[in-house]
Order: C-alpha cells, then structure tokens, then sequence
C-alpha cells in the first residue's frame, strides 16, 4: 500500500454471544491506489486480528469481498477508498442477509432465494465423474453473475420482504428462459410469478447499479415480467 | 460441514442461530426504503413513490372523516371550509398535489418500465416524470394559492 496520509474507517463489529453490534474506529494508512480491502487487511494485521472479513480473488472475479462502504455496495477488493468522501468512512456488512460475524455475512440466505429445482451447472462444466459438494445442486449459475450478493443488499424491496427472491435469482431464472439447457421454462415461469417472485419488484433500479459485473439484474427481472405477462395472456380464455 | 460447525463444540448452539439481518437506515425494514447513502435516482424515486403512496392513502382517510362532518351539519362544514382556506391548509394542498402527481406520474413510468417495455428508458422517463410534473405543480400551486 503506497501511503500518502491516512484516512479513518468506522468498522462494523458483531461477535456472536458478545453483546450487540457496534462500530469500532481504526485510523490506517492511506494512498492514492488504496482499497477499502487493503484498509481492512492492515486493520487485521497492525490493529485488531479479530475483525473478520472475506474476501479471495482480489480482483473482482470471486465475488466474496462484498460490503457496503458509506452505505454503498461495493467490492472491498476495487473500492477505492479515496472515492469516498466520508470522515470516518464507514464500513458495513452487506444489508438483507444475516451477519455471521463482523463484516461476514451468511451467504446460504442469498442461495435459498434460488429455485431449487432448476438445473446446476452448464453441461459444459460438468466433469464426468467429478463429486460435487453436498447442495450444489440448488444453485442456478447466471453467466456473468459473480453471485457477490450485492444487488440484493442494494435492493430497497428486500428490506421489508425477506421471502423476495431477489434480483440475482430472478435474473437466473430469466436467464435460464434464454438458455434453457434443459430445464422446464413453464416449471422456471411458475416459480418466478410467484407472489415474492419477479412481481414483488419495485422498479428502484438499485441492483443494476450495484451490480460490479454488469449483469444486468434490473433489465432481467423486466424481461422476465414480460415473459410473464405473456404467458398469463395466452392462458386467458 | 455447516456454517453452524459442529454440534457438541463450545459455541455450536450460538453459532447454530440466525444472525441478526442489517438493513440499510438499522434495523428496521421500512428504513431500509428511505436511508439515503449509496442510493441513486432511481432508489429515491423508489422511496418517494412509497412515501406519496402512503400519505395518499392517509389522506384518503382524513378525506373521508371530513366528509363525515356533512353529516354535522351546515355549520360544521361552514367552520370547516374557513380552517382549510387557509393560507397555512393552502400550502398542504400544494403538498398534495405534489403528492399526487408524482405518485401518478411516476406510477406510468413504473408501470412501462416494470412490465417490460421502456426498460432502456427508465431513467429517461423518470426526466419526462419531472418535465411533466414541475410545470403541472407550479400552475396547480399557483391556482391553489390565488396567483391565478
């Protein structure tokens, strides 16, 4: 980290069977290419060893390192933290999803959103013979779509609705109309017009801007609608 | 093996229970609509169209009670029409129409967008929303306040 000044973070800490959540202050060195990552990882490592965090690939790919910085949703691994202006600039888990620990979120709540009865990986990703890990096969994978959780901690319908399924399984399911490798596009329609399915969104748009690979939640939620939409037309008498 | 580890391990059962969900704005959901931070336009339009919703239909309310004052009298809605008269009630009814043409407004724009057929222009349509609106809100509050 190339260090020029320093720069304040206000840090969300919860420990379970510790008492309640809190934010805990950290002053780190900070230079013109530092990331909201690289702030966190000199926090573990020259002030607190306790706090906990995710993160893996380092450069967007993985998806594991979602937070929300200034209440935005970001990737702590490319948010610099000289894009925000706050002082103290504050760091929190992502929204919508419960807290494990700190900055960690439990993931398995973003995967139950998805349909469980829609094919897993692509058939091109498949290696014959391999065993894959128990429950895998309740996800849908979107091509494009990191899985980072952030455009449902973005999304302002899952703050009221916990049974939303949200954008990225939405988006899924629309892309698995386009592509259905053998699934049953009435079987992914039902699922998706479903009460917390693609009409429970509101339209804020938030997820498409939250998303860091560009997948398009929002636009797919709609085509999806429309799909919909057609679909309870022609079953009309 | 689970995120909850293994049963029997001191802090298994702690770890074995659901963590507390963070929402934008606390802890509270409906906060979560209107924290501003990292939001965008179309977050806040989100928050407005609920926020007008709700008073609307708060109104709606209010608007029936007041009616229930005919039953009153003549006198009653004669006391009435002098409160609401008011520069001050004046002023609401500019609130209310804001209320109301933004809600309606915009309620198109979601409707368009939302079932699939202007999504490249939503953000585009949320201009023509304001367009729209502003000229519509300042001739109304002009007339509602007697500058017209």
């Amino acid at each position: 980290m190339s260090e020029t000044g320093t720069r304040r973070l206000r840090v969300h800490r919860f420990k379970r069977g510790d008492g309640g959540a809190h934010f805990d202050e950290f002053v780190v060195p900070a230079g013109p290419r530092t990331t909201v990552l690289d702030a966190l990882r000199w926090i573990q490592l020259h002030a607190d060893p306790s706090l906990a965090l995710r993160h893996s690939c380092m450069h967007a790919s993985c998806g594991t390192c979602g937070v929300q910085v200034d209440g935005q949703e970001e990737l702590a691994c490319v948010a610099r933290l000289g894009d925000h202006r706050g002082d103290p600039v504050t760091v929190e888990p992502l929204a919508n999803v419960p807290v494990l620990t700190d900055l960690v979120v439990d993931m398995a709540d973003f995967f139950r959103r998805f349909g469980d009865r829609h094919p897993v990986l692509r058939a091109s990703e498949a290696v014959a013979g391999a065993q894959p890990p128990d429950g895998l096969d309740r996800f849908v994978r979107l091509e494009d779509c990191i899985e980072c959780g952030l455009c449902l901690s973005a999304c302002p319908v899952a703050a009221t609705s916990a049974r939303y399924a949200g954008p990225a399984a939405l988006s899924a399911a629309q892309r698995l109309l386009e592509e259905p490798r053998g699934a049953d596009r009435d079987d992914v329609l039902a699922w998706a017009g479903r009460p917390e399915g693609a009409w429970r969104c509101h339209v804020g748009m938030e997820c498409t801007r939250a998303c860091p690979a560009d997948a398009l939640p929002a636009e797919r939620i709609m085509a999806l609608r429309r799909e919909l939409g057609g679909r309870e037309a022609g079953a009309r008498p | 093996m689970s995120a909850a580890g293994t049963p029997g391990l001191p802090g298994a059962a702690e770890r074995a229970a659901p963590g507390p969900v963070r929402h934008k704005g606390g802890a509270g959901g409906v906060r979560g609509w209107l924290d501003p931070r990292g939001r965008t336009i179309g977050g806040r339009s989100f928050a407005l169209h609920r926020l007008t919703g709700v008073a609307l239909v708060a109104y709606l309310y209010v608007h029936l009670g007041v009616l229930s004052l005919l039953l009153v009298g003549e006198s009653a809605w004669s006391d009435f029409l002098g409160v609401v008269t008011s520069k001050g009630f004046l002023l609401f009814d500019v609130v209310l129409l804001f209320a109301v043409l933004f809600h309606g407004l915009n309620g198109i724009r979601v409707a368009l967008v939302g079932s699939g057929y202007a999504v490249r222009h939503e953000r585009a349509l949320l201009w023509a929303v304001v367009a729209i609106g502003a000229p519509a809100l300042a001739y109304g509050a002009l007339h509602i306040l007697g500058g017209l």
